[in-house]
């Protein structure tokens, strides 16, 4: 759907002192945590590892087809199974049937973008399955039937007070406001999810064409658990999330957790190819990996801005937008946010959606500064913009078509009148007519909408109606 | 079946490719791995995994890495893996230390009431204070993420210099094992007001233990 600049709502986002100091302060910390990570006196060389992570990149999607189905051979031989979605819905109907077929009652998720963008929770709650979220800030977000704040911290808006409601709330637990026993009170009820639940779901960081692994990484131990407690792991992935070699990752993990919370490396990363294999202990018996296109393909097909695709969800362009550091997460018309929800919403979305999206910045450019997959976010904003204004051009001047069409049509509906005016007309046309084509509209007629639309097509001229002529054709058989 | 010839197809047809074309060579990987001494690399795994709240403890020989957990469980309740360092380090026949379980289900559950997860791990990683641990009959996942404290062991000569080094030694980790998992000090969270939690689904405390072998021993 179309939507305005959600002018009243941003007014109230910034009138909300106790929300901007908590945007301010948690985005200002994350770029303090990355800036310490990736100075050159620690990380020398940091510049080269995001130019290799772009030059991966730009390699693997201009590959894409053949890792793809390296990916999907991996996979098989390691005794999982790849299903390929075209769009949510796909993704949706193959993990309810699974479910059916599994008996599978709980289902418990760990934080993942792509199955935000999917609605994939909402519509297996529809079909009556409970379906678990086990990031803790995610959870939150699920108890108070939000969407997430921030790619990388879903809850970054709320206070702790407002998580003491919100446990007390929904948990039916004694108000609690300190985040530590908070944070326990989430374990000791999630920890009874994890040894229920019948199937597991999870995003992807990276997968793996060489070695057709899913590479996760987080820090509370959720996707751990996730991925080895229940009997069956199903991963939903973009299918942009391809890398070529299990090597690769010394680039990309390098870079992922720098930049997302200034962590050399996340506390957890997993490499999970296949099912257990024989004799392990855990780990799940199934393993599916859906790969969904859900626009991905339309967006490549754009050699320039095929770069959005680099993304890998590190959230820093993010906590540096001096935008999203006033107006927060909430006021983005998609689920991405920021300045790459600024160029991934567009394309994603249909570019006139939201055509206020890419001007609503300053084109600053501290989101290519600090990307660690360089995508040129500025650059590409420039460019929608440009099509955004020639699209909306042209559906301007289509409005101006249906308008003239409605008026043709009525003045068919009028025999009189449309005598009268096609008289009129054929006598002005004299000029522009060309063999009983009009090319070309005389004097004043001549210019805007008219003429554009011309431009394009030829209109029969005006000549003497048909009426005229039947009228005339009796008049010599009565004779 | 009809999504993915539908998607393949509209990848092709981005990329304007044909169907059966295999990929341009990619650029070479990037793997950096600095020469450091063994003495370097326990004092930056020590110094990287202490800062991230975890213990590093340096031990001169296998008894002493018994003695050492001896300490740490004091007979209370622990499930420890089938590695074969733990059985060289007498792991197994501490008081209160579990290894032995009938089927998944009741491993399962002695993990979950355990205090301690003992197992061993198959690098260490210098730079960042990381395990790397590969699922496997000997090391079951769910020993060093149940139970809230995580002990781990290794011999030395399995620390290395960092993830570089790692994936240089196993360049495709899935051909080894159905997981490789790669723990950098106790399970944290800042999803509060970016209060720093530890311990929220994973071990909120971890210790790792390295052994000298016998040519580190002084
Ligand atoms: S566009 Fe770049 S900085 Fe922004 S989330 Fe994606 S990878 Fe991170």
């Amino acid at each position: 759907m179309m939507t305005g600049y959600p002018r009243e709502q941003i007014r109230r986002t910034l009138a909300d002192p106790r929300l901007q100091e908590a945007i301010y302060s948690a985005t200002g910390r994350l770029m303090e945590h990355r800036r310490q990570v990736v100075a050159p006196e620690v990380l020398p060389d940091y510049q080269e590892l995001r130019e290799q992570a772009r030059r991966i990149k730009e390699h693997t999607l201009e590959n894409l087809d053949a890792y793809l189905e390296q990916f999907e051979a991996q996979v098989r031989a390691r005794g999982g199974e790849v299903i390929w979605a075209k769009d949510g819905p796909e993704v949706a109907d193959f993990v309810l049937d699974l479910a059916r077929r599994s008996n599978a009652r709980l289902l418990v998720k760990s934080k993942s973008m792509t199955t935000e963008e999917i609605g994939l929770r909402e519509r297996l709650e529809a079909q009556h399955f409970e379906v678990v979220e086990t990031d803790l800030g995610e959870y939150i977000i699920q108890l108070a039937q939000e969407r997430p704040y921030h790619i990388v911290a879903p809850a970054l808006h709320k206070t702790r007070e407002e998580v003491g409601e919100i446990f007390s709330q929904r948990l039916g637990v004694p108000r609690e406001n300190v985040p530590e026993r908070q944070t326990r009170i989430a374990r000791t009820v999630l920890r009874q999810k994890f040894l229920t639940a019948d199937i597991g779901i999870t995003g992807a960081n990276f997968l793996v064409a060489d070695s057709g692994a899913v590479v996760l990484v987080e820090n509370e131990g959720n996707a751990r658990l996730t991925t080895s407690a229940p009997r069956i792991h199903v991963a939903v992935a973009g299918i942009e999330k391809l890398i070529p070699r299990a090597q690769d990752l010394a680039v990309f993990l390098k870079l992922l957790g720098r930049s997302a919370t200034g962590q050399p490396l996340t506390v957890y990363t997993s490499i999970l190819s296949g099912p257990r294999r024989q004799g392990e202990w855990d780990g799940p018996e199934q393993f599916y990996v859906v790969l969904l296109d859900g626009g991905r393909s339309r967006v490549l097909a754009d050699r320039d801005k095929r770069q959005t695709l680099y993304c890998i969800r590190c959230g820093a362009c993010l906590n540096h937008c001096p935008v999203y550091r006033r107006i927060g997460g909430h006021n983005y018309p998609w689920i991405y946010s920021g300045p790459i929800g600024k160029i991934a919403s567009p394309q994603f979305q249909g570019l006139t959606e939201d055509p206020w999206l890419p001007f609503a910045s300053s084109l600053c450019g501290a989101c290519a500064e600090v990307c660690p997959v360089k995508i040129e976010i500025p650059r590409l904003l420039l460019e929608l913009r440009a099509e955004i204004v020639k699209t909306q051009a042209r559906e301007g001047q289509n409005r101006w078509e249906r308008l003239g069409f409605r008026l043709w049509s009525w003045v068919m509906t009028r025999p009189r009148l449309y005598e009268a005016l096609s008289l009129a007309a054929g006598l002005l046309a004299g000029e522009g007519s060309d063999q009983g084509w009009l090319r070309q509209l005389p004097g004043l007629l001549n210019a805007g909408p008219l003429r554009a639309w011309l431009d394009y097509r030829d209109l029969p001229a005006p000549g003497r109606s048909f009426r005229a002529l039947w009228r005339q054709r009796t008049a010599r058989v009565r004779e | 079946m009809i999504s993915r010839d539908h998607i393949l197809n509209k990848v092709r047809t981005a990329l304007g490719h044909a169907v059966g074309r295999t990929a341009a060579a990619p650029p070479p990987a990037r793997l950096c791995v600095p020469a450091w001494t063994v003495e370097e690399r326990w004092q930056r795994f020590a110094s990287a995994l202490e800062k991230l709240g975890g213990n590093a403890v340096r031990v001169s020989e296998p008894a002493e890495a018994q003695r050492y957990v001896a300490g740490l469980t004091c007979g209370r309740a622990a499930v420890a893996s089938r590695s074969l360092f733990l059985e060289v380090c007498g792991i197994h026949q501490l008081a209160g230390v579990r290894r032995d379980f009938r089927d998944p289900g009741e491993l399962r559950a002695a993990c979950a009431e355990a205090e301690f997860g003992i197992t061993g791990a198959d690098y260490a990683l210098a730079d960042t204070g990381s395990l790397a641990v590969f699922a496997s009959p000997e090391e079951a996942r769910l020993i060093s993420l149940l139970p809230p404290v995580h002990i781990a062991l290794l011999p030395i000569s399995r620390l290395l210099t960092g993830l570089d080094e790692l994936l240089s030694l196993v360049p495709n980790p899935a051909e080894r094992s159905s997981a490789l998992i790669l723990i950098t000090g106790p399970s944290r969270t800042a999803d509060i007001e970016q209060i720093l939690v530890r311990g929220v689904h994973g071990p909120g405390e971890i210790h790792v233990i390295v052994v000298d072998d016998r040519e580190t021993r002084s």
